[in-house]
């Protein structure tokens, strides 16, 4: 399978490792040469330096072959064009533009061209954790490798009642504090939890939404498939 | 006399300007838009179209510009991308009846032809004109023309 990224600078390096850790080859289209040298320095990825919405350079970085074409540049236009070019010449069957400006995002669906936009990608990883009234605090830590999440259990919680032990939380994610009333525990597995007590939660990005649904049996976390 | 037709010029170069000029001064209502206020120094003074500052490949310099009354979009600006999108983006967010995009690249050109938008290629389209010129019988007709 072959991935191509255009654009996008030296923020894709997780992206592209990412798709090359699911099988991936991937080819990185950017006009930056300084760009092409840091990331064909530090990863197994061919590097084109050039401009990714030309018909002979998409050509050339193997658009006919290409299962996925990612436009990422800051430039909406020069965007679109490289999905539409991908998909009408090259006949790839998956693209997805960067929509800098959010409201652009509404005019490349208009054009048949999968667009995703940043803001609207925050704006509503915000809008579900913000949906559960029971979590009153998520943040960050360890460079975004680490999210902190601060909830209250409710009466309909699934882990109300059961001791820490019975709760099957997922891998990679611990209640680290627990506090009912005036008293804040470490809790062990021989800890009760009861409808109206404070958690903080310790996971990893990955497991942060079953971690959750675990605890509070509702769905979240389930969008941005970007 | 025929209806005043309302137009909207993306970009204000030779081209844009030079159309926006042409357009307003045989009465149509005519909206130019470029990304550098200063472009605008290329209409001549008696140009009584509006002027836009902004890209004209967002949405809501688009809408700023009324593009959804326009009988015309005419796509100018020096990018190939630009006038793409905001050909499309008239086309089909806008449902502007006649969309025109200045293309320099003739792959685009053919491809986007298809869809719906009139292009030009000054590219191609001097190829043409140069190759026919070199074709024909040095008669002498064809040579004013040059």
């Amino acid at each position: 399978m072959k991935a191509l990224i255009i654009g996008g600078g030296t923020s894709i390096y997780f992206l592209c490792r990412n798709l090359a850790s699911r099988g991936f080859r991937v080819a990185v289209i950017d006009r930056d040469p300084e760009v092409c040298g840091r990331l064909s320095r530090f990863l197994p990825v061919e590097v084109v330096c050039a401009d990714g919405s030309d018909a002979g350079v998409l050509e050339e970085a193997g658009a006919r072959k290409a299962e996925l074409v990612l436009a990422v540049t800051g430039n909406d236009a020069d965007n679109l064009v490289a999905c539409q070019l991908a998909s009408m010449e090259f006949g790839v069957p998956r693209t997805a533009a960067l929509a800098n400006d959010p409201e652009n995002a509404e005019a490349f669906q208009d054009l048949g061209v999968p667009s995703f936009s940043i803001a609207e990608v925050v704006g509503s990883l915000i809008e579900q954790r913000a949906s559960l009234r029971e979590i009153t605090n998520v943040l960050p830590a360890g460079g975004g490798k680490v999210i902190v999440t601060e909830l209250v259990l409710q009466e309909n919680s699934p882990v109300a009642g059961k001791l820490l032990k019975e709760v099957a939380l997922p891998e990679n994610s611990l209640v680290a504090i627990l506090i009912r009333g005036e008293e804040t525990i470490v809790p062990r597995g021989g800890n009760d939890l009861r409808a109206g007590d404070r958690l903080v939660l310790v996971t990893l990005p990955d497991n942060h939404g079953p971690a959750i649904r675990a605890v509070t049996g509702e769905r979240s976390g389930t969008g941005g498939g970007v | 006399m025929r209806r005043n037709r309302y137009v909207v010029v993306a970009g204000c170069g030779r081209l844009g300007s030079g159309i926006a000029a042409r357009l307003s001064a045989s009465g149509d209502s005519v909206v130019i838009i470029d990304r550098e206020e200063s472009a605008f120094a290329g209409l001549p003074p008696e140009f009584s179209g509006f002027r836009i500052e902004g890209d004209a490949s967002r949405l809501s310099v688009l809408k700023a510009a009324k593009v959804d009354e326009a009988d015309f979009l005419i796509a100018a600006t020096g990018s190939d991308n630009v006038n793409l999108m905001a050909a499309q983006v008239a086309k089909r967010t806008f449902g502007v009846a006649r969309v025109l995009a200045r293309v320099y690249d003739p792959t685009k050109e053919k491809m986007y032809s298809g869809l719906g938008i009139v292009t030009v290629c000054p590219t191609s389209t001097a190829a043409e004109m140069f190759f026919r010129v070199m074709t024909e019988e040095p008669s002498g007709r064809g040579e004013a023309s040059l």
